[in-house]
C-alpha cells in the first residue's frame, strides 16, 4: 500500500514538474502575449495542482491534504482571471496579434 | 436559511484551510463566515440563484476532463518542433446574462483547450475569446454553446 502511494506521488510530482516546465518553455516559444497566456494559465495550473496534491498525499494528514486542495482550488479560481486581465490590458494597449492570425473580432467591434 | 447554509459551507472550508476539525474551530469558522457574508450583504441582495447539485457536479466533471485535455494539448504544442498556430480573437454571442454566469463561463473557457477569454463587450452581449486555432470560429462557438454554456444554464437556472 505504501509503495502504491509512493508511486502515485512520484508520478504526480514528475508529471506536475513536466507540465510546469513546458508552461515555462511555452511562455518563451509562443509568438505573442495572447498565445503565451494560454501556456501560462493552463499547463501552469495543472502542473502546480498536480504537485500540490502530491505533496498533500505524501504528508498523509487530513490537514495538509485539505490545504493542498484549497491551494489548487484558489489557483483554478485566480489563474484565468490573471490571464484574462493581462490579455485584456495588452489588447487595450494596442498590442497586435502575431502574424498568421486569422481574425480579430474585438478590434473590429471596438472600432465601430 | 440560505445565509445559514452558506455559513456552514464557510465553516467547513475554514476547518479545511486551518487544518483542524475541532468543534470550537468549526464554530469560529461559522461566525467568521457570517461576518464575511454580512460585510458583502449589499452585493448579493435581491439575487436569487437556484443551484442544481447534480447538474453542477456534471459541470465539474466536464471541467476537470477539459482542463486535463487542455494542459495536455498546450504541452504537446509547446514541445513540438514546429508550432502550427492560427490564432485569432472571435466574438462569442452570450446567452447567459447574469454576472455569476458570465464570470463562470469566462473562467471555464480560459481553462479549456485552445481558448482564452479576453474581454466582455460593454453591452454584455459578446465575450471576446482568443483561440490558438481560429481557422473555424463557427465550430468553436458551437462547442462552447453546447458544452459549458448549456451546462451552466442547466445548473444555475
Amino acid at each position: 500500500m505504501a509503495v502504491v502511494l509512493a508511486l502515485v506521488v512520484a508520478v504526480m510530482l514528475i508529471g506536475g514538474g513536466i507540465f510546469t516546465l513546458l508552461a515555462a518553455v511555452g511562455v518563451v516559444r509562443l509568438p505573442d502575449v495572447y498565445t503565451r497566456m494560454h501556456a501560462a494559465s493552463k499547463a501552469g495550473t495543472v502542473g502546480s495542482g498536480l504537485m500540490l496534491v502530491a505533496a498533500g498525499l505524501h504528508a498523509g494528514e487530513f490537514a495538509v491534504l485539505a490545504r493542498a486542495f484549497a491551494g489548487f482550488f484558489f489557483f483554478v479560481l485566480t489563474a484565468p482571471v490573471a490571464a484574462h486581465l493581462v490579455a485584456k490590458a495588452a489588447h487595450h494597449a494596442g498590442y497586435r496579434l502575431s502574424r498568421g492570425a486569422t481574425c480579430d473580432d474585438m478590434r473590429d467591434h471596438t472600432k465601430k | 436559511m440560505v445565509t445559514l447554509f452558506t455559513g456552514l459551507v464557510f465553516a467547513v472550508v475554514w476547518a479545511a484551510v486551518t487544518g483542524s476539525l475541532s468543534p470550537l474551530n468549526l464554530v469560529l469558522g461559522f461566525l467568521l463566515g457570517l461576518i464575511a457574508l454580512w460585510i458583502i450583504r449589499r452585493d448579493f441582495a435581491g439575487t436569487r440563484t437556484v443551484v442544481r447539485p447534480f447538474k453542477l457536479l456534471s459541470l465539474l466533471v466536464l471541467f476537470v476532463k477539459e482542463l486535463a485535455l487542455s494542459a495536455w494539448r498546450v504541452a504537446v504544442l509547446v514541445a513540438s518542433p514546429k508550432m502550427d498556430l492560427r490564432p485569432g480573437i472571435f466574438a462569442y454571442p452570450l446567452k447567459v446574462d447574469r454576472d455569476i454566469e458570465i464570470t463562470l463561463l469566462a473562467n471555464l473557457i480560459t481553462l479549456t483547450p485552445g481558448t482564452l477569454s479576453v474581454d466582455v463587450s460593454e453591452d454584455r452581449r459578446f465575450l471576446y475569446v482568443h483561440a490558438l486555432d481560429c481557422s473555424d470560429p463557427a465550430a468553436a462557438k458551437q462547442d462552447i454553446a453546447t458544452g459549458f454554456e448549456r451546462k451552466i444554464l442547466e445548473a444555475l437556472r
